[in-house]
């Protein structure tokens, strides 16, 4: 026998349900019941850079939309500071919560584009916006990344980018660009599946 | 100076992506191999919120959303503290919680099941762990429903919940249920979860000290997010 490590596990994810607006974003489940919701405004009143709509849809192995997803946005303001680790705008939380039309599937947000941020062992990370998707059917929040396909040299050294190993599967992780709107499709299995991250 | 990496989630312990006894997992889940990463800002930051964010009333269900009285149903206290891996507090910390009423059925415009809404509950609260990571919710206790799964399938009474830590890594939604109730055993959601260990762990315990004699019953639930890493020896960069 040796010592006990002392170490507590961490509690096991369940899959947040179809219902999960009702707890993250009653407004969805079709009641009001809070001050304010929040998740509905990343950027705040006072972000710099460029305002961007990020438009897209989820879909399952099927190539049916998942109309029931719930996605959490985390992102760097237009300088590339996440707040908490640096001075931010007043206001920019840098963090958001998206829920796609229940009819078509189609999610739409409006955000600021990031600057580069640090990468891991000092490299620079081609802007990104971090991505966890919640929905029934899914047991563990997934991680993905939106990088923005208008970044096409810092795309090419993103160390990130360059760790998937199949590189025509990096493009699962590049929204596409027409101007100040960038398109991003989800695809949880089969054809295109987006690469996931276990963070 | 990058924040403190995370333990490695340990996903033996979680439940996998594809669970076949839970059906809508099978066309939901990924077929390729997560791809890991180590830790940089992007995924060892998070967002923060403070008492400008949510009311007091917030943490209450039976009052948050009483328009003529309280709601029907037994009345319970959810209490817990919110830890690391290392047993730490994680203080200041933002739990949701939602919930069916006390029928079974949810307040979403989606559910279709045969119970009745109650007029005087919403299902939903959130509230910020204290200095010493400790929260507390009032609420009715929720009422067993059906779903399709197989065609009959029922979930055992439960609370969702969700927590953000201090690492957008950390982020976690889960499930409580409720000690003594013999549809767990048989939820394939619960099922997913592929370690029995995992699963009592998700199961809060009656704890009839913390009840309000008279008044309302009470169960202890603490919730465990990923601990953090001490950087006694700095990491070499790798190539050098």
């Amino acid at each position: 026998m040796v010592q006990k490590l002392d170490y507590l596990k961490e509690s096991a994810s369940q899959t947040a349900g179809p219902y999960v607006h009702i707890g993250l974003a009653p407004g969805d489940a079709g009641f009001d019941i809070y001050r304010a919701e929040l998740g509905r405004d990343i950027t705040g009143p006072n972000a710099k850079g460029t305002r961007i709509t990020v438009t897209g849809m989820v879909t399952d192995g099927t190539g049916a939309p998942v109309k029931d997803v719930l996605i959490e946005v985390w992102q760097a303001n237009s300088e590339g500071i996440y707040p908490g680790t640096g001075e931010v705008e007043d206001g920019f939380r840098g963090w958001g919560r998206v829920t796609p039309d229940f009819e078509t599937g189609v999610f739409t947000f409006e955000t600021v584009k990031p600057g580069p941020v640090a990468a891991h062992s000092g490299a620079i990370a081609a802007p990104h916006l971090n991505l966890w998707l919640v929905s029934r059917g899914v047991n563990v929040g997934l991680n993905t990344r939106m990088y923005f396909g208008d970044e096409v040299d810092a795309n090419a050294a993103d160390p990130v980018l360059n760790m998937v190993e199949q590189a025509h599967r990096r493009t699962t992780l590049i929204a596409s660009a027409d101007g100040t709107t960038y398109r991003f499709d989800i695809r949880l299995q089969g054809d295109g599946e987006t690469v996931f991250f276990d963070v | 100076m990058n924040p403190q990496e995370l333990y490695q989630r340990d996903r033996e312990w979680h439940p996998p992506a594809y669970a076949k006894g839970y059906k809508t997992s099978v066309g939901r889940s990924p077929r390729y191999a997560l791809l890991s990463l180590e830790g940089s800002d992007s995924e060892l930051t998070g967002p923060t919120f403070d008492h400008n964010d949510i009311d007091p009333i917030d943490h209450d269900l039976i009052r948050n959303y009483a328009k003529s009285g309280d709601p029907i149903g037994e009345r319970i206290i959810v209490h817990g503290r919110v830890l690391d891996e290392n047993g730490r507090a994680v203080p200041h910390t933002l739990v949701e919680i939602w919930q069916a009423n006390a029928g079974g059925r949810y307040r979403h415009k989606k559910d279709t099941y045969l119970a009745p809404i109650d007029p005087n509950f919403g299902g939903c609260g959130r509230t910020l762990t204290n200095e010493n990571g400790y929260y507390v919710f009032r609420t009715v206790k929720p009422g067993a429903y059906p779903w399709r799964n197989w065609v009959n399938n029922w979930r055992p009474a439960h609370i969702h919940v969700s927590v953000f830590g201090t690492a957008f890594a950390q982020r976690l939604i889960t499930q409580m249920y409720f000690e003594g109730d013999p549809l767990i055993a048989k939820c394939p959601i619960v099922n997913t979860i592929p370690d029995q260990r995992a699963i009592d762990q998700l199961v809060a315990a009656l704890d009839l000290n913390a009840t309000i004699p008279l008044d309302s019953i009470a169960y202890k639930f603490d919730i465990v997010l990923r601990g953090r890493r001490s950087t006694f020896f700095e990491n070499r960069p790798e190539g050098n």
